[in-house]
Parts: structure tokens; sequence; C-alpha cells
């Protein structure tokens, strides 16, 4: 993995005469304090952290906490008051003017949350903006436009006006027109607040379905926390123009760094998060089948369960007996292979507990999580699905 | 102890007038230039629309009625000069109009770009705004003064007056057309890289193209009402008849060249207000 955008130390201060300002800040005094006594707006506050290539890195906070703010000097529409923004390895800040116009307009583009298209152009000129600007000959452009206008869906839509379009439409529009660059970095300031819900969750697919096609780094805000869960594949929770947590979502519900964070995880929808491997667990105990009956009886004991899972030699997955079955069949000289059954569930480590919910509910047996190649990874029992949904 | 006391008199009238006379006396070339310039412009228009046949004027009147909004547009303006026609004013008319016409395109050629700088800079718009206050509060024929101080009598006075009093509707409807253009807009223009020119002529002035043409009709409306006052220092045309019905209380002469201009006026705001329309796109 290799990164691809790389923020030191980065602050912003709005106002007249922001640089003395900054040694405040380093005291510590206060943003409330600041803006009281020199009118001076901190918006971001010494953020640092690296988004790698291919990845959806989410900022996450709610308003005011600075994540528009930032996202705004990735591109330099906002010009940081210090620190430093690495893009492939160079310093964005030190951009003249001419290298900042080539760099916004190949290597990265923004999608806005009001979708800031221009009502003037129709649906294909607003995509054909970036390309133009370029100065891209007229026919390939247009050809460009049109392709990626239909990659979002919206084929036939070409001539109308952007305010003729619902909200979702509108903002495939600005997803289309950000694409149409083809640029490395996709800068996403809340694109998706504006939508209903329905729409937002039709998007927030397709975005991943894009982005599983296209392999985009995306930074993603969002003041949304459930977006930011299913989204990010590594998420920054911001507040007050400060960074207070970087970390997969997986980890974040696990150890929220503070008060104010786990205030926030509690409002999320865990079941939408976690998936089978985080909540799964080795099997204390697991028979082959070249282990015969006894052994497996002796393991059951041991382990106090009452069934247990059977593997091949590859750890392949084959069946599970239970205690009863296994006590009843040594009695009645049987084989292990005899009384296998196969009446549980199994899944994969990416499901999520959301679908987890009814198998767990159904089965007296604990759910078995497998890989592609059958091979048993880790179980997961009914007590385990339920206490991770609280 | 009742009366104004006279030692307090502050002649400011002689500073403004020894100002006006060393311009005159130090950049007499540069005012006779515009001077000039302004007058050729004028009478090459005056000399098209008096050469115009009568007939013809009625035919284009009708077309620019009809496409600027539809056919029943266009056959009432063409009645309507037809009438002025028959009253005997239709050079009189064609003289205002060419003032106007002139006027206008004074007014735009330099309110939009300054419009469009008050927009960029906040400090332009704080030093304008009051001055452009003063200039529609102003009483109209104070602006004959200054005008015929540097001019003298004539049309070109006549212009500059009319032009200064026309001007602030398009430069403000300019600079308010460009500030309301939404941010995010803006923020998209600069996100794709485009220079400050691209972003001003593809996204902001095509933005603020529909609240500029409502300027551009005011500003001819405005310049319409000037023109009539600006008759007092020599402009010829409607103005100068109702001017002549008023010293000599004709009242007849007066009707009709007041009813002319109504009908001018009429003309002038429905075809810029239907080319202004044209500008919108859909909502």
């Amino acid at each position: 993995m290799s990164i691809k955008v790389k923020v030191e130390n980065l602050t912003k201060i709005f106002g007249r005469n922001p640089k003395p300002i900054l040694a405040k800040i380093k005291k510590g005094t206060s943003k409330e304090t600041i803006l009281a006594e020199t009118g001076h707006a901190v918006g971001v506050n010494n953020v640092s952290f690296e988004v790698n290539k291919g990845e959806i890195f989410v900022i996450m906070g709610l308003s005011g906490s600075g994540k528009s703010t930032l996202i705004r000097c990735l591109n330099l529409l906002n010009k940081p008051t210090e620190g430093k923004i690495f893009i492939d390895g160079e310093n964005i800040i030190d951009y003249d003017n001419k290298q900042l116009k080539e760099f916004r307009q190949k290597k990265v583009a923004m999608v806005f949350q009001h979708f800031g298209l221009f009502t003037h152009r129709t649906v294909l000129n607003n995509v054909v903006y970036g390309l133009e600007i370029r100065g891209i000959h007229e026919e390939e452009r247009y050809e460009i436009a049109k392709k990626t206008l239909a990659s979002v869906g919206l084929e036939g839509w070409e001539d109308k006006y952007p305010n003729q379009l619902s909200g979702g439409m509108q903002q495939r529009v600005g997803l289309a027109r950000a694409l149409a660059n083809d640029p490395d970095i996709l800068l996403m300031d809340e694109p998706f607040s504006a939508l209903d819900p329905l729409i937002k969750r039709e998007m927030q697919q397709e975005l991943l379905d894009i982005q599983s096609r296209l392999k985009k780094t995306i930074i993603f805000i969002t003041h949304d926390i459930n977006e930011a869960f299913k989204l990010g594949e590594r998420v920054a929770i911001m507040k007050d123009g400060v960074i207070e947590q970087i970390d997969t979502p997986e980890e974040i519900l696990a150890t929220p760094k503070n008060e104010y964070i786990k205030n926030f995880v509690r409002d999320i929808d865990r079941s939408k998060i976690l998936q089978a491997k985080n909540i799964m667990f080795k099997p204390s105990a697991l028979v082959s089948i070249k282990d015969g009956l006894k052994i497996a009886i002796k393991e059951m004991e041991q382990s106090g369960i009452s069934s247990i899972f059977v593997v091949d030699t590859d750890r392949k997955l084959l069946g599970l007996i239970t205690i009863d079955d296994a006590l009843k069949a040594l009695k009645e000289n049987h084989k292990l292979k005899d009384i296998l059954i196969q009446d549980y569930f199994t899944t994969e480590p990416e499901t999520y507990i959301q679908e987890l919910i009814p198998m767990a509910t159904e089965s007296k047996y604990p759910i078995a999580v497998m890989d592609e190649e059958n091979r048993l990874l880790g179980i997961i029992v009914r007590v385990s699905v339920l206490s991770n949904l609280v | 102890m009742s009366e104004f006391p006279d030692f307090l008199r502050l002649e400011i009238g002689i500073y403004v007038d020894n100002f006006v006379k060393w311009l005159m006396h130090n950049h007499g070339e540069f005012f006779d230039a515009i001077s000039k310039g302004i007058l050729w412009f004028l009478l090459n228009i005056e000399k098209f629309l008096l050469w115009l046949p009568w007939w013809l004027a009625l035919v284009l009147i009708f077309i620019i009625g009809w496409r600027s909004k539809n056919l029943r547009n266009g056959l009432t303006f063409a009645f309507l000069i037809f009438i002025v026609g028959t009253f005997g004013l239709w050079d009189y008319m064609m003289m205002t109009l060419a003032i106007v016409l002139t006027s206008v395109f004074i007014s735009l050629l330099l309110g939009i770009p300054m419009g469009i700088f008050m927009a960029y800079s906040s400090r332009l718009n704080t030093i304008m705004r009051p001055i452009l206050d003063g200039m529609q509060t102003m009483p109209s024929f104070v602006y004959l003064i200054p005008a015929l101080m540097l001019f003298d009598m004539g049309k070109v006075p006549a212009i500059f007056a009319t032009t200064i009093y026309a001007i602030p509707p398009v430069l403000r409807l300019t600079d308010l057309g460009i500030r309301r253009v939404p941010k995010e807009m803006v923020e998209a223009a600069h996100s794709f890289g485009s220079s400050s020119w691209q972003t001003l002529t593809k996204v902001q002035l095509p933005q603020a193209l529909p609240t500029i043409m409502t300027g551009i009709n005011q500003t001819t409306m405005m310049a319409l009402a000037m023109v009539v006052i600006a008759s007092m220092i020599g402009a010829k045309g409607l103005g100068l008849e109702v001017l002549k019905a008023i010293q000599h209380i004709d009242i007849a002469r007066g009707f009709e060249a007041g009813i002319s201009i109504v009908f001018l006026a009429i003309i002038i705001d429905r075809v810029s207000q239907g080319i202004a329309n044209r500008f919108k796109y859909p909502e």
C-alpha cells in the first residue's frame, strides 16, 4: 500500500492576519477565546494524517468541526496557514499558479454537498467542463463525457438542465463531472447529505460499486457516523478542528478513544458495521475426521460443549456432530462419518452481523465461518451475535 | 438675531468653479477627445436612424417586437411608432432614440466592467455604494451642471448627463448578479483548475446574465427619462418639444410629444425585457 496523500501539522485560521494567531494556538488558547479576542476563526488545528492509494478515507465530524475546511485545503480552495500537504510526495502548498492549475485539472476533483452544478449549462456541458478547461479536443471531450454519464446511469439526460433533475440525479451529474477528468483523488464534501435517505443509500452503494471498478483515492466528508462507517476503510473523527481518532470502523467501535467518540458510537447501528470476522472466535475444540468417535466425545466432555465441528486434514469443514449422537453411535458401533449432520448455518467472514441475526436465533448450533475453500475459520455462537449489538 | 448670520458664508462654489476651470485649462484636450468620440458615435447612429425609411422602420420594429416576444407585440409596437409619425414627431423620436442608444452603449461599456470589479473587491464596493446611492437620489437635472461645465451646451453634455444618470442600475445589478452566484459553483469552477478569467466568463457572467439583463433594461429606461431633461442643455428630440411646449404653454404640442415619449418608453421597455427573458435558463 503506497501513501497517496500525506498531511502534516495542517492548520487553517480564517481572518485578516492569521500568522500571529498560530503562536496562541500552540500555547493552548481555546478556539472560542481566540475568536472573541482577535476575531480569527480556527478552522483546522494541527491535523496530520495519511491516506493510502485506492482507499476510501472518511473524515467525520459535526458542523463546525472543520471537516469542510480541511477538505478544501487539499485542493487549496482554502490556503492553509501552516503545515504541509504531500500528494505523491510533492508538497502542493509550494505550487505556483501554473502548477496548481495543472494539479487541479489532472489529479484531483471535487464533489459538493449542494452539487455545485452550473445551472446555465446542460448536464452534458457540466460533465464536459473539466475537460474543456484542460483544453481537450471538443470531439474527444464530448465522447468522454457521454461515456462517464452513462457509467453513472444518466444516459439520455444529456440535454436536460440540472434544475430539471431530482437531487439524486443532480449528484450523479456532480459525480460524473468529477470522474470525467479521471482524477487520482476524489474529494467528496458531504455529497449525499442533501439527499433523502433512500436515494442516499442507493448513492452510497453506487459509490462503492464505482470504487471497486476505478480504485480512486477517495476522501469523503460526512456528519453521519453510519455513512462514515459504511463507506470508510478508515475513519477520522474531527472535533473543533482537531482529529480525535483515526482508525478502521471496527477499531473505533471496539476502542473509542474518548467520551466524545463513545457518545457517537452509541448511536451507531453495529449490525451494519461489524462483520462475521470481527465477532467469530477460534473453536475451543475441533475434531478431525480421522480422529474417530472416542476422541470426539472426549473433546466435547473436556470443553463442556454439546456439539463439535468435524474437519478433514486440510481443515475443510465436513459437518457437525452432537454429543447425544456420538454416544449412541459408540454404543451401536457406527463410524464418526455416519453421524455427521449438515443442519447448521455457514457464512463468509465479510458477512455483516445484520444478516447473521436470523441465523443465530433460528439455529441451535453455532454458525460456521468459512473461507472460499470451505476451510473453517471460526465459529460464532448466538450469544456473541446478540451481545455485539449493544 | 432671527436671520442666519451673513458672515458665515462658505463660498465653496468658487472653488468648484476654479477646479473646473483648471481642469479645462490643463486637460482640455482630454475632454475634447472624449467629446469628439461621443459625437462621432452619436451622429452616425442618428444619421442611420434618420436615413431609415419610415416603412422599413415599422417593419423592423414589428420584427423586433415579434421575435422578442410575440406577434401581437410586434403589431402593437409598429402601430405605436406609426402614431408618433402621424404627430409629425418622427425625426424627433429618432433623435431621442439615438441619444438613448448612445448613452446606454456607454453605460454598458463602463458599467459592466465596473460592476465586475465591484463584485470582486469589497473595498471598491464600500466606496462605490454611497456614490451610487448619491447618484440615484440626486435630482436628475443637477447632473446638467457638471455636464455643462465640462462640455458646454449641445448633444455631448446631454449624453454625459444621461450616462451618469443611467449607469447605476447596470452597475449595481452586474455586481449583484456576480455576487449572487452560489459559492459552491465558483468553488467547483476553481476546483477544476479554471483560471480567474475562465471562472468569470464560463460561470459567473453566464450565471449573472439574467440579472445583468434586468440592469440593462432599467438603465435603458432611466436613459430615456433623462434624455427628456437633458433637452434643457441642448439635446434635440422629443424632450425639447416638451420643453418648448412648456415655455409657450402649448398644451396640444406638449401632449403629442409627451405621449410619444410614453410610446417610446413602452417599446424600449418591452423589447429589452423580452430580450432579457431569453437569457433565463430552465428552472
